[in-house]
């Protein structure tokens, strides 16, 4: 039980201070909406409604990785980091309250960002919309993990992107496959399956990318 | 209470710490004292379990939420106040009357007027008084702090020693400075680094 | 002090025998196995391309593996281990694709195609691979660098199986499937000369894998003897 609150704790804290700095989500609003102007100049006339929902899921993985690059900020100033990591509470309770922290950003901006997609480009069913609410647990749960590790060495704006990629692919074609297949629920049971292994695995190993003994 | 056995620590091709022998019974008092660069931080974070040694051995008989780390960053939020930060901390170290003790100790080291203010609006004395409050927090068996007096104001220097002089004999220490006349006579053990 | 020196036991007598069962796997893929009835000469490449592919991902597996062991042991010699496995599964990756690259152009005349949705994956794990070695340069050497690559490295072996299950899900029309569930499709004559070269491929690697480690040893061995005389 401890755990769950020492994670309460953490997300609280991440919420507070996200709400007091107000750089980050204001930030990964305005980039995802105005990602979507250009797209609207990106996209020839006549093209699919298909192509729609494939520059709908580029832009929400771009504005993970703003957020994501952004998400250990607070911590590294005044070195903040080894505080957390002295004190006697499961180190992946750090990752957890980062991640849901995270992950209620990404949604923040998502509420405004998706029904001005389905307004101007392409209509967004409930299955669609279970796809992105998976996908976003996904790119969150990796992100956190990768961005710490990123966080540690030099060049880290250019790393985590590198990083997040390859690994947000999977999660790219259940979201643009669950938009536009007609047999959508095997494109969410693969975005299920990738959060179920991955959360997972981010959540075990987080403890050894902070630590060294 | 500590004993370090051959401990060396190298940062990729730089060797930091070179064989390092010494052992701290339970209420010792070590002093660490060397020129700037000598390791005396990385000496100390190895203690507190934040760095690894490359060769050898430590082995600290306390648990990791029974260890107090004084370092030359604060360790606390900016974006925070001095109350949300203690009152973090105090939930991840079980603090018992979380509430009490955080008063407690904001008085004490003059920093109660101000507890609702934000960090980023400290001044650097300010911010490590409150180092010193989180470090104190959970009332640790050990404490370990990085050159404690470099970033004191006056007024903070003289509510540190008023604190040593009350923790030695009491509390395991370690403690590191360059400038070891302060707190010489309160030191059991000596290590200086080369 | 004798690290370096333990790994090279055997190595020659290896290192000759891969060369030999490369020689042989050449010359059964291109002089003796029967040609293929419908894609002709470039069918051959098969007996090279698939070979190193499956190579490519036993050594990520090992790097896996590896990874694994320092987090779970915690001895440091395992982080060398990891690296070198996983950058030799790199070289061979970028082998795959180029081979890979070579029959297609060969077989449907273009270098590269979209659609072949196992190169694709192929080609993000690739990716991924890549990173691995930018993650390892902007990290300093020490703990934290070797458990970042250990755990990085278990994330390529977890992406693979969901990475195939991508491409189960996507259309797939170009790329050749050789072996069906009923088993491979080639005559006697053609699976033998498939698995010498399997076989071979995969020593060869072994080989590159243990000379690699000797060779990155006997630095760490040089680094250590001159500071010991510091």
């Amino acid at each position: 039980m401890t755990y769950l609150a020492d994670v309460a704790a953490l997300t609280r804290k991440d919420l507070r201070v996200e709400l007091r700095a107000q750089d980050t989500l204001p930030a990964m609003l305005l980039f995802v909406l105005s990602t979507l102007v250009v797209f609207h100049f990106a996209l020839p006339e006549g093209t699919g409604e298909d192509a729609a929902y494939g520059l709908l899921w580029v832009a929400i993985v771009f504005t993970a990785l703003l957020g994501l690059a952004r998400a250990w900020v607070p911590e590294q100033e005044h070195g903040v980091f080894d505080g957390l990591v002295l004190a006697p509470c499961d180190r992946s309770a750090i990752w957890v309250g980062k991640t849901v922290a995270t992950l209620a950003f990404l949604l923040a901006a998502q509420v405004v960002a998706l029904p001005a997609f389905a307004l101007f480009f392409a209509p967004l069913d409930a299955v669609a919309l279970v796809g992105v609410l998976l996908a976003d647990i996904g790119i969150c749960a990796v992100g956190s993990l990768m961005a710490a590790m990123a966080a540690a060495g030099r060049a880290r704006e250019l790393l985590l992107p590198l990083l997040l990629l390859p690994l947000s692919i999977p999660l790219i074609v259940g979201g643009v496959g669950s938009a536009i297949s007609t047999e959508p629920e095997r494109y969410l049971l693969l975005l299920a399956l990738y959060d179920g292994i991955f959360a997972v695995l981010s959540w075990a190993s987080f403890e050894y990318v902070v630590t060294e003994s | 209470m500590i004993r370090a056995a051959g401990l060396e620590k190298r940062y990729g091709s730089r060797r930091v710490l070179r064989g390092i022998d010494f052992e701290l019974p339970r209420d010792g008092f070590l002093l660490v004292t060397g020129s700037n660069g000598s390791g005396k931080t990385t000496l100390l974070r190895v203690i507190a379990g934040l760095a690894a040694p490359t060769r050898g051995k430590v082995q600290v008989d306390v648990h990791r939420g029974r260890v107090g780390f004084l370092a030359h960053e604060p360790l606390v939020y900016r974006a925070l106040t001095a109350l949300e930060n203690l009152d973090l901390f105090g939930r991840l170290y079980r603090v018992p009357e979380r509430r009490e003790r955080i008063g407690m100790l904001l008085e004490r080291f003059g920093l109660w007027e101000v507890r609702s203010e934000r960090v980023e609006d400290y001044s650097r004395g300010m911010s490590q008084r409150l180092a010193l409050c989180r470090a104190l927090l959970h009332d640790p068996e050990l404490l370990i702090l990085d050159e404690p007096y470099a970033s004191l104001d006056e007024h903070g220097a003289g509510l540190l020693d008023r604190e040593l002089d009350e923790l030695a004999g009491a509390r395991t220490l370690v403690v590191s400075t360059h400038d070891p006349a302060r707190i010489e006579l309160l030191a059991t053990q000596r290590l200086v680094l080369a | 002090m004798s690290s370096a020196f333990s790994w090279i036991h055997g190595l020659p007598a290896l290192a000759t025998l891969a060369a030999g069962l490369i020689g042989l796997a050449l010359l059964l893929s291109f002089f003796i196995a029967p040609e293929d009835g419908n894609q002709g000469i470039s069918q051959r490449i098969f007996y090279i391309h698939v070979p190193i592919a499956l190579t490519a991902y036993f050594c990520f597996g090992l790097g896996a593996w590896k990874a694994l062991l320092l987090l779970w042991r915690g001895e440091e010699r395992h982080d060398l281990e990891s690296y070198v496995a996983i950058h030799q599964g790199t070289i061979f990756g970028l082998l795959t694709l180029i081979t890979g690259a070579i029959w297609a152009k060969a077989s449907w005349g273009v270098w590269w195609t979209w659609d072949s949705n196992q190169l694709v994956l192929f080609l993000t794990l690739f990716l991924f691979y890549c990173a691995y070695f930018m993650l390892r340069f902007s990290l300093p050497e020490g703990p934290r660098r070797s458990r970042s690559s250990a755990v990085y490295a278990l994330f390529g072996v977890a992406l693979i199986p969901v990475s195939f299950l991508a491409i189960r899900l996507a259309e797939d029309f170009i790329h050749p499937t050789t072996f069906t569930r009923d088993g491979p499709q080639m005559t006697g004559t053609m699976f033998t000369a498939f698995c010498v070269s399997w076989v071979a491929v995969t020593l060869l690697a072994y080989v590159l894998y243990r000379v690699e480690l000797v060779g990155k040893r006997l630095h760490t061995d040089l680094r250590e003897l001159r500071e010991a005389l510091e």
